[in-house]
């Protein structure tokens, strides 16, 4: 016996498969806690619903919504509420590991504890960053290019609405058995049936797959809106450069979320079957899942990465009243990022004992995308040389990026470096590198981009003084949780240890609680900042165009109509908005009727069911799974017998919502 | 994706609107957007293929491709999914001459052929489990089952889109909708069997030899 | 800026806490060495752009504010200027061309497959590292020992470790001595590694393996040449031998294992582990291989699956309790055969009799 503690008997009966009472952990504190609190705030949400007969406005005009807008600021939501549970893992982490030091066991067993650090990095990747991510790109993309919507607006819902079952089934782990215990990518053979015999990995698999079906049918919706929906006029070279970020971002997505799918689902096969890809005998090969996962894993960071560069592009010409220095090579530079991020996964594992030519081949490939990335950086520098830099909160997070974003931009080069590596493999300050990057590049990008384009959802600015709050405190925070990581990492400390002997190390370990605390409160001035807001709306009321925006999202309303533009636009060359401002330029108020596709529940139907039937494998509950197939696969063939999807905006109704539009 | 999702613009068939509206200036997405959908779904399918040469030596001591594939069924099943892509050309041919009756005819002999595949491979699978060589014998043969089924379980997808599809041509006709249903299932079914091809090839043909 | 004025008080203060932790700043073999140098190289070859970059990213957005006096210098129009876009690549470059030498250099020098090349060969020592759940066990097969958790050395001598694991990845790590590599079942990887001077290091695995996971430490001893022979004649004095069956019963997991030794190591036991084939019965991976290079085991090959399992005698719980399996109930575990073939609804609990019978088998 390893510990005292076993886990609940395999049995399995036809109703509720391998689930029984035992799986369920009233016997945790900090559980029932967490399950009473939002038993709680789950009554409370439902009695204001009620109480302000809020149900069917809300089923109407945003659960069933194609509009792309409602949808990017769904994901936006839903990136908040998983980024909440991402970060209450973080600081359990925090706390544990500045406790556990010198024999001292902390509050968390390990049984909890690796749970903890693996549902913190699969939330914060899979559901609060490309929620993020996604939900930006959504929004602002099709506004830059002068669309309507997305190309096919009803897979945009039903993408949103399975990355939501995907979150749902992660954290319905949390009271119903237990989550993974691998670490966030599930290297076998450890995550192969026999040494993760729970339902952690199945919960692991299941959610991310059902995610991944949203994210891949995302970004081919993406890319062929970016062909085919720009308004008349524009070509390639005078699209913005957060909408050039999108196409690259999701022509990686195309390319590299298969390679997930593939290969998580040959895991669950051998999981399930008994089927022998990664196991150790019968001749798996556990190193194909490494090299598989990783081909997916290293486009993964610059899917994250890539649109955040567009948003700082254009924030910077924005408060810098200039044009982005170096359009043309900055487009280049993201091209050669997306190319280069196939070739390079090998650095993830230079350890597994690749010869000396393998690693050099991938260490070199690894610098060289710092070449594109460090132009990129020059290219933001020279945009605000020479120019009108106006200190604005979403200023202030690019400028924080810069200086962050470098750092971390330097350690990992330094980590590219295989003899480096070979030290500082698995070692905190790899974990201190990819936040660096992550906090720094993808969080600061996000929050930059909400302050930036918020005016724009709701017609009123952010309260100024808790966003330079929340900036200071994430901005000092940050520092303060990750520079004692690299510190320890220097002193080759190991990541996702429970507790550690050698007490010299926990004052670094406390130093960076204190960090993350710091954050914490950056965290709290955001939302008090939201809420702020919105109850000074009056006050904080803008124009369509409070920024002096140089993109054709600043020609719409705000916020804007449902169909966006009230006309077409033709567009003659970049910044196009920026030169029909200086002409002067006023919308026609002769309108016609505009055609528009209309809401549907397929999407979230068939997503529904998806949640039921990923839950219904994780138990091994055949009867439900099959059920639930058949109910996506009815409702999915349903849908394809509704010919009538569309409609049309009267003139009136546009010239309603255009006259209200000015008053605002 | 044509049948789940009416594109924003195109030829779209809804209430009447003014005619010429500028809304429709563009062309239809979905032609590019199955396509893309088409190169992940190959990535899918590359993944799958480069597994089956990575593992598809490992034996453990089981059955090798000479002891387990028979030449001539494999050929008779390349030969049903073959022959099905030619027919659901011809029913193309008849969809394009607004031949209803013809086009109906020709997509259920392509219908039937794809079932034909299908029940072969079923039959086959049955068999290597029934003698012991199920996908968790070795390594080999999960890649195997896993690359040909996950083939299988695309022809069926498109089996059952086509029944769908053919029951909503019956029901509408020919319209612009439905012709552009045609078109992209008919892209859908081209492609396995371009993906057979490579699996035909690399899983049994190069094995044999 | 207040960001910027943290910074370098806090690092100074962190590196001033404690300055001879750093093993990798501050090593004591030749392999952390040069590692550690390396380092240093790069950074330095870096800083040479990024303390520019760290420089512009907070004076440009000062010096052009939009509420500056003089706005003369304001430049709507300045979006291109080759001669900077030449500086701006050309810059990077290049330094990316010197760091590309060093590593192609380093990396070559410091394959740690490679003997390290200043130190004689004969001399080496061979230590088989096998990372069991949730322990080290080291083999020296020029003396006939083992030790579970302890790794003794001679200073001044390279080590020549080989690796494998029973069940999952792991890597060892000897930060003060250098790099880490991955140990994996069925496979051996190798390192070389060596210490400079006699002294206590730490080590362990630093790649996540399961709930033991934490206490997988082991100390590094390096001592002087008689030292050494005194610890190995001690663990000579022993009495356990390690054999293929007190290697099956070492191998059941448990967390925080004492440090222990083994006299007498059996013949071959190192290689029969890389095989998987420490229990009786089992087809080693290399003979599989030969096996499968001819084509396999024909269909009659079917009946004999059991002969090349492993990993299911090996099944653990989230707790690192062993999960006996039984072979004679093929169906007992939803994780396996759910296939046609074994779906065996009937058989869904493991008889306790049989299986504990299984457990006795196998060591387990």
């Amino acid at each position: 016996m390893a510990t005292e503690h076993v886990q609940p008997a395999e049995v399995w009966t036809p109703i509720f498969g391998r689930l029984t009472l035992d799986w369920i952990p009233y016997h945790e504190p900090i559980l029932v806690g967490t399950f009473g609190a939002i038993v709680l705030g789950g009554l409370i949400l439902l009695a204001i619903l009620t109480k302000y007969r809020l149900w069917v406005p809300l089923w109407k005009d945003w659960i069933t919504t194609i509009d792309h807008k409602k949808i990017g600021i769904m994901y936006m939501i839903l990136g908040f509420i998983m980024f909440i549970r991402g970060f209450a893992d973080a600081l359990m982490m925090r706390a544990q590991q500045a406790m556990a030091a010198g024999g001292a066991e902390g509050y968390l067993p390990p049984h909890h504890f690796d749970q903890v650090f693996t549902a913190h990095g699969v939330i914060m990747i899979f559901f609060v960053a490309m929620a993020f991510v996604t939900g930006i790109m959504n929004y602002v993309m099709p506004a830059q290019i002068g669309a309507r919507d997305v190309a096919f607006p009803f897979l945009n819902n039903f993408s949103f609405w399975m990355t939501v079952a995907g979150a749902l089934l992660v954290n319905i782990s949390l009271f119903v058995g237990e989550f993974a215990r691998v670490g966030w990518l599930a290297f076998p053979p450890l995550s192969g049936s026999d040494f993760s015999t729970g339902p952690g990995v199945d919960y692991y698999l299941w959610s991310l797959q059902i995610a991944g079906v949203g994210t891949t049918l995302s970004g081919i919706n993406l890319v062929a809106t970016i062909f085919k929906m720009r308004a008349p006029g524009m070509k390639l070279f005078d699209m913005p450069v957060f909408t050039w970020t999108t196409l690259c971002t999701n022509v990686l997505i195309v390319a590299a979320f298969p390679v997930l799918t593939a290969t998580l689902a040959l895991l669950t096969l051998d999981r399930y079957l008994g089927t022998h890809f990664f196991t150790n005998d019968m001749g798996g090969n556990a190193m194909m899942y490494v090299n598989l996962i990783w081909i997916w894993g290293h486009p993964e960071v610059y899917i994250l990465i890539i649109p955040i560069f567009g948003v700082f592009s254009e924030i910077v010409s924005t408060f810098s009243g200039k044009p982005l220095f170096g359009y043309k090579t900055m487009v280049w530079a993201t091209a050669c990022i997306m190319v280069l991020s196939f070739v390079v996964w090998l650095h993830h594992f230079f350890t597994m004992g690749s010869g000396a030519n393998v690693n050099t081949f991938f260490g070199i490939t690894t610098m060289i995308i710092a070449v594109p990335t460090g132009v990129k950086i020059f290219n933001w520098l020279f945009t605000m040389y020479k120019g009108r830099v106006r200190f604005e909160v979403p200023m202030l997070w690019t400028v924080g990026f810069l200086v962050t974003f470098t750092i971390g931009g330097m350690t990992g080069v330094l980590l590219a470096v295989p003899p480096v590596d070979f030290q500082l493999h698995n070692t905190l300050f790899l974990v201190a590198h990819f936040h660096n990057v992550i906090i720094g590049g993808v969080v600061f990008g996000v929050m930059a981009a909400v302050t930036f384009w918020w005016p724009k959802a709701f017609g009123f600015k952010l309260d100024d003084r808790w966003g330079k709050r929340s900036f200071w405190f994430w901005c000092i925070g940050f520092y303060f949780a990750f520079m004692p990581l690299y510190a320890l990492g220097l002193m080759g400390v190991t990541r996702r240890m429970n507790a550690y002997m050698d007490s010299a190390w926990q004052i670094y370990f406390i130093v960076a609680a204190f960090g993350a605390g710091l954050i914490a409160l950056g965290i709290a001035s955001t939302f008090i900042g939201f809420f702020v807001s919105i109850k000074n709306r009056k006050a904080l009321a803008c124009g369509p165009d409070p920024w002096n925006g140089r993109t054709l999202e600043w020609a719409m309303q705000s916020p804007p109509a449902p169909y966006n533009f009230p006309q077409e636009v033709h567009v003659r060359g970049r910044d196009e908005w920026w030169r029909m401002k200086q002409e002067g330029f006023q919308w026609s108020e002769i309108y016609e009727p505009i055609h528009m596709p209309k809401n549907t529940a397929t999407g979230v139907l068939i997503a529904a069911f998806a949640l039921v039937l990923g839950f219904a494998m994780v138990w091994y509950i055949w009867w439900l799974a099959i059920v639930s197939f058949l109910a996506c696969l009815a409702i999915g063939i349903a849908h394809t017998f509704n010919y009538n999807r569309d409609y049309w905006i009267p003139e009136s109704d546009v010239a309603k919502h255009e006259q209200k539009g000015a008053l605002a | 994706m044509t049948m789940l999702d009416t594109p924003l613009t195109g030829r779209i068939e809804g209430p009447a609107g003014p005619a010429h509206s500028a809304d429709h200036a563009h062309a239809s997405p979905t032609p590019i957007g199955f396509w893309i959908y088409l190169m992940s779904d190959c990535i899918i399918f590359g993944c799958l293929f480069a597994t089956y040469a990575v593992l598809g030596y490992g034996y453990a001591g089981g059955p090798a491709p000479h002891d387990l594939f028979e030449p001539g069924f494999v050929a008779w099943e390349t030969a049903l999914l073959l022959f099905s892509s030619i027919t659901f050309g011809i029913a193309m041919l008849r969809a394009e001459a607004h031949d209803l009756k013809g086009t109906t005819l020709w997509l259920i002999v392509t219908g039937l052929l794809g079932l034909g595949f299908i029940a072969m491979e079923i039959y086959e699978f049955n068999h290597l489990i029934h003698i012991g060589a199920g996908p968790d014998r070795s390594a080999f043969l999960s890649s195997f089952f896993v690359l040909v089924g996950t083939h299988g379980l695309h022809v069926t997808g498109g089996l059952i889109w086509l029944v769908t599809l053919t029951i909503q041509l019956n029901w509408k006709g020919l319209t612009s909708a439905n012709m552009q249903r045609l078109s992209t299932l008919s892209m859908f079914w081209h492609f396995l069997d371009l993906v057979w091809i490579g699996v035909f090839s690399f899983v049994y043909l190069v094995r044999l030899v | 800026m207040l960001r910027r004025l943290k910074l370098p008080p806090l690092l100074l203060a962190v590196l001033a806490l404690s300055g001879c932790q750093y093993d990798v700043l501050n090593p004591s073999g030749w392999v952390a060495l040069e590692q550690r140098n390396l380092l240093i190289i790069s950074t330095l070859l870096m800083l040479i752009v990024i303390i520019p970059v760290l420089i512009m990213s907070v004076y440009f957005p000062w010096k052009y504010r939009a509420r500056r006096e003089d706005q003369s210098d304001y430049d709507p129009e300045f979006e291109h200027s080759t001669s900077l876009e030449v500086v701006i690549w050309g810059v990077p470059i290049l330094i990316v061309a010197a760091l590309g030498i060093y590593t192609y250099i380093y990396t070559h020098r410091l394959d740690p497959y490679k003997p390290i090349e200043h130190l004689s060969a004969e001399d080496a020592i061979e230590v088989q590292a096998v990372s069991l759940d949730w322990k080290w066990l080291f083999i020296y097969p020029q003396f006939g020992v083992a030790s579970v958790n302890e790794l003794a050395i001679p200073a001044g001598r390279q080590v020549e470790f080989k690796l494998s694991s029973s069940t999952v990845m792991n890597t060892l790590s000897i930060p003060a001595l250098g790099g880490m590599v991955y140990s994996m079942a069925g496979m051996q990887t190798k390192l070389h590694l060596v210490a400079d001077h006699e002294g206590v290091y730490q080590g362990r695995s630093a790649h996540y393996s399961g709930p033991g996971f934490s206490q997988m430490t082991f100390e590094t001893q390096a001592m002087s040449d008689q030292d050494f022979a005194a610890w190995v004649s001690n663990a000579k004095g022993v009495e356990t031998p390690l054999t293929r069956a007190s290697y099956l019963e070492l191998e059941a997991p448990t967390i925080a294992a004492p440090v222990s030794y083994y006299s007498d190591v059996e013949d071959g036991l190192f290689q029969r582990i890389v095989g998987l084939c420490v229990q009786d019965g089992k087809v080693c991976m290399g003979d599989m291989m030969m096996q499968d290079m001819q084509g396999g085991g024909g269909l009659e090959g079917l009946g004999n699956g059991a002969a090349y399992e492993y990993d299911r005698y090996r099944r653990i719980d989230g707790f690192g309790n062993p999960i006996p399996f039984d072979p004679a109930s093929e169906g007992e575990s939803h994780g396996h055969g759910h296939d046609d073939m074994s779906m065996n609804e009937d058989n869904k609990t493991a008889h306790p009799s049989d299986a504990a019978k299984e457990y006795a088998q196998n060591g387990y």
